[in-house]
């Protein structure tokens, strides 16, 4: 890891990346042919190859979508796996065009790292899996744990400002990778797990028996996980946000990977308006008139993404909660297209 | 035709000549010239190259981050530290961090390596072949997986908390760590450190004395009564007028973890024992060929002197080893320094771990966060390799003087 680090700060400090700085990201992505775009180095439901070598998950769509509103085609995308603390560093220099990895939005992450987020793909915070065989029914329990976490994210910070806000004392284990930080877990070297909600669920699959450990109630932190672009190419930004907001959209307009064909004769003028059947909006951002159904045929609307990747229809079986449509009891929300 | 003599070039010229172009003469010269105005362009580009990327993305950059609070906390820490500190203090936890592991690792390898590459020089056939199985097999097998190894083994060996292995009730060992009593500080702590000090001073003289006494009128004095004496006595006797000079404070088992006590992670142990056997077979080699280097008329002349083969080596055939030995060793305690960025496997808050990892992610400054880690290594190798050529100046002078 630490290699790949310096390869991509020397990059970066060599200039060696054309695109970087430029307004010219999607031309670059057109004349390369590809989307190459930043994923986690395997979290299911997230961003994970399947046996076959296809990556699959929530973030995933986000990137197969946009090469979808690009070149029509969604597999027209290299995935590029990150660490959490090269994924940055990769953004910066170039060699990713989109950075789709279970990333919190922040404040200084906005500012300070040459990049913007684009919405939010996942809102999440962060919690707590413990072994159920020490009746632990609380995070307010864990005065004197010993707990683990993945290095490089903003888990550790929250973690020091709950245990000192409560009054605890604990002891942090923190490793490089997600796998390390799990199998020190299971070892026993820990007393608990800490991450994103959506992640200890990813994770807990991965331990040989799932059914003894559990999520503790708490949630400690807010965790928007967003997309990234760099700093630099409104153009771009644009439309990586807008292929976000298409999903979200897609969902409420009641659009979905199957009646997309019937939905596109639709006389709604805001489903006409979506389809470019009226007006030029797709245009606008840089793309064709019938980027909106390009993306929907290609992932489906953010709800079924959801579903396929998180929900009901996967191993996670994550409920909606937070991530449903504003209008059903989330906070899920995408301006309109017009 | 006689031959003239050429008059010899002023010497001032031929010599700035040889020096600044070599064989080549001036057109050697001018292309070393060229050749560092390339290098200068270079990393002029590449610098000024980076800041115009930074400042277009609009990426912060400088030092000025040092001075912000870091916000998390750290397992092992060797000075006093707690998230509210700044991310200066976190670069040098971890830098403690990583000069204890690898002192301590120089140490453990140096020792494992001599014993090692005695052993295998050893007309023992069992010893030998056991010390040449175990260099092969260690240093063949990369690096990582040998430090995942006595991790996971050291973890899976070990019981919970709950139900450590105690020592007399106050050691504890489990998957969190050695756990033993913490020696504090007493009023009486300082005399009692004077008096060591002193005790140990006054021994050293001692010896110094004895030994004079033996190279310059052959007298053998038995000192080990005396400086036995002085070692225990004198600290003893200011035990009993100051009072004892620490208490212990017992570790206790209180919730998931022990209290109180100081503590040795696991992380620490496997990693120590990790680079130590790693690196003790490379250093048994290098040991091996400088002892093989020393021409073995001089092991037979020390046996034909009547001294062990023990002392033989110790006295005669070592010392010369050493010149051989020397260079090659400060690679392998260059190498060991530099494998201990390996830590962040293991969860060792080394380094790279809390400083080129975690600082590096929540500021999001590559460029300066591994150039600092980058100047530190180099620094860190260049004083281990300044400390060793010290010692082989010594040792060379004392060879032949």
């Amino acid at each position: 890891m630490k290699r790949v680090s310096l390869v991509f700060t020397l990059a970066l400090a060599a200039g060696l990346s054309t695109n970087a700085a430029t307004a010219q990201t999607l031309k670059t992505v057109k004349d390369r042919g590809l989307l190459s775009c930043g994923v986690s180095q395997g979290l299911p439901g997230f961003s994970s190859p399947d046996d076959k070598g296809n990556w699959t998950g929530i973030d995933v769509d986000v990137c197969r979508a946009v090469a979808a509103a690009i070149f029509d085609d969604p597999t027209k995308v290299k995935f590029v796996p990150l660490s959490a603390k090269d994924r940055f560093t990769a953004l910066q220099s170039g060699e990713i065009d989109v950075l789709s990895r279970n990333t919190t939005w922040t404040l200084s992450r906005d500012t300070s790292l040459g990049a913007n987020f684009t919405g939010v793909t996942y809102y999440d915070g962060q919690g707590f899996l413990v072994k159920k065989s020490l009746k632990v029914n609380s995070a307010l329990e864990l005065n004197s744990a010993s707990v683990c976490v993945q290095t490089g994210t903003t888990t550790e910070q929250n973690l020091a400002d709950y245990f000192k806000g409560n009054n605890m004392k604990y002891e942090v284990i923190a490793f490089g990778t997600a796998d390390e930080t799990v199998k020190a877990y299971e070892s026993g070297r820990c007393d608990v797990f800490t991450s994103d909600v959506s992640q200890l669920y990813a994770e807990r699959l991965k331990l040989s028996n799932p059914a003894d450990h559990a999520v503790l109630p708490e949630v400690i932190s807010k965790e928007p996980l967003g997309p990234m672009v760099r700093h630099g190419d409104d153009q771009w930004f644009d439309l990586v946000k807008w292929t976000l907001f298409a999903m979200v959209d897609a969902e409420e307009l009641g659009v979905t990977q199957k009646n997309v064909g019937e939905m596109a004769k639709s006389d709604k003028p805001e489903l006409k308006r979506a389809f470019g059947t009226d007006g030029n909006l797709g245009e606008q951002l840089g793309l064709t008139k019938d980027w909106f159904s390009r993306i929907v045929k290609a992932v489906g609307n953010y709800g079924e993404s959801f579903d396929r990747n998180v929900g009901s229809g996967s191993k996670l079986g994550i409920a909606r909660g937070l991530n449903q449509l504003w209008n059903k009891g989330g906070i899920q929300y995408a301006p309109p297209i017009r | 035709m006689s031959i003239e003599a050429r008059p010899p070039p002023p010497q001032f010229a031929a010599r700035l000549k040889r020096a600044l172009g070599g064989r080549a003469g001036w057109s050697g010269f001018v292309v070393q010239i060229l050749f560092v105005a390339a290098l200068v362009w270079i990393f002029y580009e590449i610098v000024a190259n980076a800041r115009t990327n930074l400042e277009n993305q609009h990426i912060t950059a400088g030092f000025g981050f040092l001075k912000n609070t870091a916000g998390f906390d750290v397992s092992q820490s060797l000075i006093p530290y707690s998230g509210s500190e700044t991310y200066t203090r976190v670069f040098f936890v971890g830098l403690l961090n990583t000069l204890l592991v690898s002192l301590i690792g120089i140490f453990f390898a140096t020792l494992i390596g001599f014993l090692v590459a005695l052993g295998r020089l050893s007309p023992n056939w069992l010893l030998s072949r056991i010390s040449g199985g175990y260099v092969e097999l260690v240093r063949n097998l990369p690096l990582l997986f040998q430090i995942l190894f006595w991790y996971l083994a050291v973890l899976a060996a070990l019981p919970g908390p709950r139900q450590s292995i105690s020592l007399f009730g106050s050691f504890f060992l489990s998957n969190r760590g050695l756990i033993i009593p913490k020696p504090i500080g007493n009023p009486a702590f300082e005399p009692f450190v004077m008096a060591v000090a002193v005790a140990i001073a006054a021994a050293f003289l001692l010896w110094r004395y004895a030994r004079r006494q033996l190279f310059q009128s052959g007298k053998l004095i038995t000192i080990w009564p005396y400086v036995l004496g002085l070692l225990v006595g004198l600290p003893l006797v200011t035990a009993l007028v100051f009072g004892a000079p620490v208490r212990f404070e017992f570790p206790e088992l209180k919730g998931f973890n022990f209290a109180g006590g100081s503590r040795v992670i696991p992380g620490f142990v496997a990693l120590t024992l990790a680079l130590s056997t790693y690196t003790a077979a490379f250093i048994a080699e290098i040991v091996r060929a400088g002892i093989l280097s020393v021409h073995k008329g001089q092991m037979e002349a020390g046996a034909s002197l009547g001294l062990a083969r023990g002392s033989v080596l110790r006295l005669i055939v070592i010392p010369q080893a050493l010149r051989v030995i020397l260079p090659p060793l400060t690679n392998q305690y260059l190498n060991l320094t530099k494998n201990s960025s390996l830590a962040v496997a293991i969860g060792y808050p080394d380094l790279v771990s809390v400083f080129a990892g975690t600082t590096l992610s929540q500021t999001g400054q590559a460029i300066e966060i591994i150039g600092i880690t980058m100047g530190v290594y180099l620094l860190i190798s260049l004083v281990t390799s300044a400390i060793m050529s010290f010692y082989g100046w010594r040792l060379g002078r004392s060879l032949e003087g």
